[in-house]
């Protein structure tokens, strides 16, 4: 009955969204709380229905998800949506409207819905004096809609609905002060930084469409199940693997797409609990994990999960042991510990990495809150450098945030040992190194929490003013039974994965079984099959001592930090804790690359800069280019019709003329108009050759010759006569 | 008489021959143009004369170019006759129009190529 209606679980926060849209401002706070807590107190309760019968049903159906289309949402039979799959073969595009059920989506929906109703409850006592109050509700039951939708999909592309409709809210909640420069600007960087890993989420998206042919969960794992041996290392598949990590970065706040996180404590605390904590950025590790069948086919891109997800934690636990915020120093923390859970999937041990999501949750929520009852009760006083002694003052707060720390630090017997425990030692049986850098985290992660300890509740009271001294009290009930709550979950929750090392019967892994069950299993297999050996229990006992030094660190540091106190680091090696203090300068580092607002001079600098190099460029050089061709047409032109002006025309037309003329001077000579000259001049010829072969006699010759001679001489004497006179 | 002289086709020619020399020295050396016309019928009949001659030379000879029918000089004077009249109908017919130019019969006046 409960999973018929599954649907119902994402429906019952999205009405109380609409509610609070619509009527929202009419109502009084009761209503509000009323509606939008009761809803996803309802939420919660359907989905504990749904788990527990998805069990049962799971238990005679061969351990299948259960999955309940509603509707054929995109591609109905338009005809298309007709494509070629990469081996050639047809394929047809569809994604429905559909949920499924199966046992990673039901560990998620229990944390998210049970977390999510704790921070609706408390998020009633902290926001009761504030403004836009129905506001604050509508948005918070708009993302519990969202994720919902995220995480019962059983498509990429519904997923991907809930996936951005969580980045959606998650800018509406952080800046939910928008008067407030500086949380506008916060909204509007997570909201930036985030898209960047969606548009690698949807070319990933196209790359899995294009491989199996279709985006369904059940689909592309039997897909990816089926031709494992001979997609093994294809390049497709790591392709698609490696861009869905990039959606998983920016999501889930890893290198390089990280620094939207501690930005986004600009929100109000429970926002910060719930969305940044618990449910959105675990998000990036739920799609990782529901794509474990590609990823195992994938080993580069495992490889660069495990890699990235370890850099982002010690880099992130090194930046927050020098943080004064407290909210700093948590979204620090949640950073280092989402390295971890990628760590783990990347180096194979999905449980494991999902087992700290779920024991993450609980304890990292409940610091938050805690963090949230400590500004409420400093009056809105967030830095510690300020704070102190309050251990006596808000004892509820004070035990239920130590109880979160112990957690955190991997205590043993609370839930943050068994799961960062599991996680090491995977770690380790697949590199030594990647094990180094993750227990190095583990002790700045002892030690920055407990100097948060140290510095708010044990040292001694460096409280500013008189009136907030005064004013120190202990938070209403309604947001100290979450916080007690939570505390019960951070103790046992671990319980579900006592390691078989240890004598339990691991099941939180049982459970997790069907859903990792790869055929291709060259990760390393889970540690319940393998025997514990000495390296377990060795490392186990680091594990502890790690957590144990640092706290005695932070201990000898600030156990006695009065006002004025100075920090370790800061007197140890000055620059290293400007650095760190200055979040390595990566902030600094984006805005001169990427913003384009810095300027050398006249030069822009970054990629900005680029763009505006390559315009120069395209309109100096290559244009220039062009006008100069232009200019060659033309001069070539002009030199062309020079040339065929004055030496053409010139020379090859007139000169014959010109030549013609000149020799002609000399020619007129001859001719004097007179008709009987020619006459005379046409007789001698034919005289000549009339005569000549005739051979007459000499005195025949000088009589003809001097006939001819007299008549020329008398035509010359006419001519002269002619010519001179006067 | 015995001194009388055998007129032979040879005083023909020479007869011709000066006809034509006169002739031309006409047509070279005088100014009207009626006259260098009237010489050049000179030129045309002395040519004619020395056709007969020689055509009543070769009815005397035996042979194939002569006997009784070797009449061809005669019959080429003829149309050296018809020739000679339409050759006067053309020149006169120019003479007309130059005097219709220039008003003048003189040849020294017909100079329009001179440079």
């Amino acid at each position: 009955m409960f999973l018929d209606h599954i649907w119902l679980i994402p429906l019952l926060p999205a009405v109380g969204a609409a509610l609070m849209f619509f009527f929202g401002r009419r109502l009084q706070k009761s209503t509000v709380s009323a509606v939008c807590v009761g809803s996803v107190v309802l939420a919660f309760l359907m989905a504990c229905g749904a788990v527990l019968q998805y069990t049962n049903w799971a238990a005679e159906n061969n351990n299948k998800p259960y999955e309940k289309i509603l509707y054929t949402w995109l591609g109905t039979d338009t005809g298309h949506l007709n494509y070629q799959k990469s081996d050639g073969s047809a394929a047809s595009f569809q994604a429905d409207a559909g949920f499924l059920l199966d046992p990673l989506s039901s560990i998620w929906l229990l944390f998210v819905t049970g977390v999510g109703m704790l921070i609706h409850i408390y998020s009633t006592g902290y926001m009761a004096h504030e403004g836009g109050y129905y506001r604050f509700f509508g948005y918070l039951n708009l993302f519990m809609f969202s994720m919902l939708t995220l995480i019962l999909a059983n498509n990429y592309v519904l997923m991907f609905v809930g996936w951005e409709g969580v980045g959606l809210c998650s800018y509406l909640l952080i800046g939910f002060y928008f008067h407030r420069k500086s949380a506008s600007d916060a909204a509007n960087k997570a909201f930036i930084v985030n898209r960047i890993g969606d548009a690698g989420f949807i070319l990933g998206m196209f790359f899995v469409a294009w491989l199996c042919g279709s985006l369904r969960f059940i689909d592309v794992t039997g897909f990816a199940r089926d031709h494992a041996a001979t997609l093994m290392g294809n390049p497709i598949v790591t392709a698609a693997t490696l861009l869905l990590f990039v959606g998983a970065c920016g999501k889930s706040a890893q290198l390089p797409l990280y620094v939207w996180l501690p930005d986004a404590m600009e929100g109000p605390t429970p926002v910060s609990a719930l969305i940044h904590a618990a449910t959105m950025v675990t998000a990036g590790v739920y799609m990782v994990a529901r794509s474990n069948a590609l990823f195992v086919l994938a080993p580069t891109s495992m490889l660069v999960v495990a890699i990235v997800g370890a850099l982002t934690a010690i880099f992130a636990a090194s930046i927050g042991l020098v943080q004064n915020d407290i909210k700093r120093v948590l979204a620090y923390s949640t950073v280092s510990q989402l390295g971890y859970m990628f760590l783990a999937l990347g180096v194979g041990a999905f449980s494991a990495g999902v087992f700290h999501v779920f024991t993450h949750a609980f304890f990292k929520a409940l610091l938050f809150l805690g963090a949230g009852s400590v500004i409420h009760a400093m009056s809105g006083e967030q830095d510690m450098r300020n704070m102190g002694a309050l251990s006596e003052k808000i004892p509820v707060t004070f035990r239920t945030m130590l109880v979160a720390t112990l957690a955190i630090a991997g205590i043993p017997i609370l839930a943050g040992f068994f799961s960062k425990d599991e996680i090491l030692w995977q770690a380790w049986r697949f590199s030594p190194y990647l094990w180094a850098i993750g227990f190095a985290t583990a002790l700045m992660t002892a030690f920055y929490m407990f100097r948060l300890m140290y510095l708010t509740f044990w040292s001694p009271s460096r409280v500013t003013s008189h009136e907030i001294e005064h004013h120190i009290h202990e938070s209403p009930k309604s947001m100290t039974v979450p916080l007690v709550v939570l505390a019960f979950f951070s103790i046992t929750a671990g319980w579900l994965g006592w390691p078989a090392s240890l004598g339990g019967s691991n099941h939180f892994e049982k459970f997790l079984e069907p859903v990792f069950a790869n055929a291709a299993e060259k990760e390393v297999p889970p540690a319940s099959e393998s025997g514990p050996g000495l390296t377990e229990y060795l490392l186990m006992g680091l594990s502890v001592a790690a957590a144990g030094v640092g706290w005695l660190m932070a201990s000898r540091a600030y156990g006695n930090a009065g006002k004025g106190y100075t920090e370790p680091i800061a007197a140890a090696a000055p620059p290293v804790y400007d650095t760190l203090l200055n979040k390595y300068y990566v902030d600094e580092g984006y805005d001169y690359v990427f913003t384009g607002r810095r300027k050398l001079g006249e030069v822009r600098l970054g990629v900005m800069g680029l763009g505006e190099a390559s315009s120069w460029f395209d309109s100096h050089v290559i244009d220039g280019a062009v006008n100069a061709a232009g200019w060659i047409t033309r001069s070539t032109a002009t030199f062309s019709s020079w040339w065929d002006k004055w030496i053409i025309d010139g020379i090859g037309v007139n000169g014959p003329a010109i030549l013609a003329r000149m020799l002609s001077y000399p020619a007129r000579l001859l001719e004097w108009g007179l008709v009987q000259w020619y006459a005379l001049v046409m007789v001698v010829g034919l005289v000549y050759f009339v005569c000549l072969p005739l051979g007459y006699s000499r005195q025949f010759w000088i009589a003809v010759a001097g006939l001819l001679l007299l008549t020329g001489a008398y035509f010359v004497a006419k001519y002269l006569r002619r010519r001179f006179a006067t | 008489m015995d001194a009388m002289l055998h007129i032979t086709t040879l005083h023909y020619l020479v007869l011709g021959a000066a006809l034509f020399l006169l002739g031309v020295i006409g047509v070279l050396t005088r100014r009207n143009v009626v006259i260098v016309l009237m010489s050049i019928e000179l030129i045309l009949n002395a040519v004619n004369l020395n056709l007969v001659a020689f055509s009543r030379y070769w009815q005397g000879m035996p042979g194939h170019f002569g006997g009784p029918g070797a009449l061809h000089g005669q019959v080429f004077a003829i149309f050296v006759i018809t020739d000679a009249a339409a050759e006067a109908a053309v020149g006169l017919g120019i003479l007309i129009a130059f005097f219709r130019n220039k008003e003048t019969v003189n040849v020294d006046e017909v100079n329009l190529l001179k440079w």
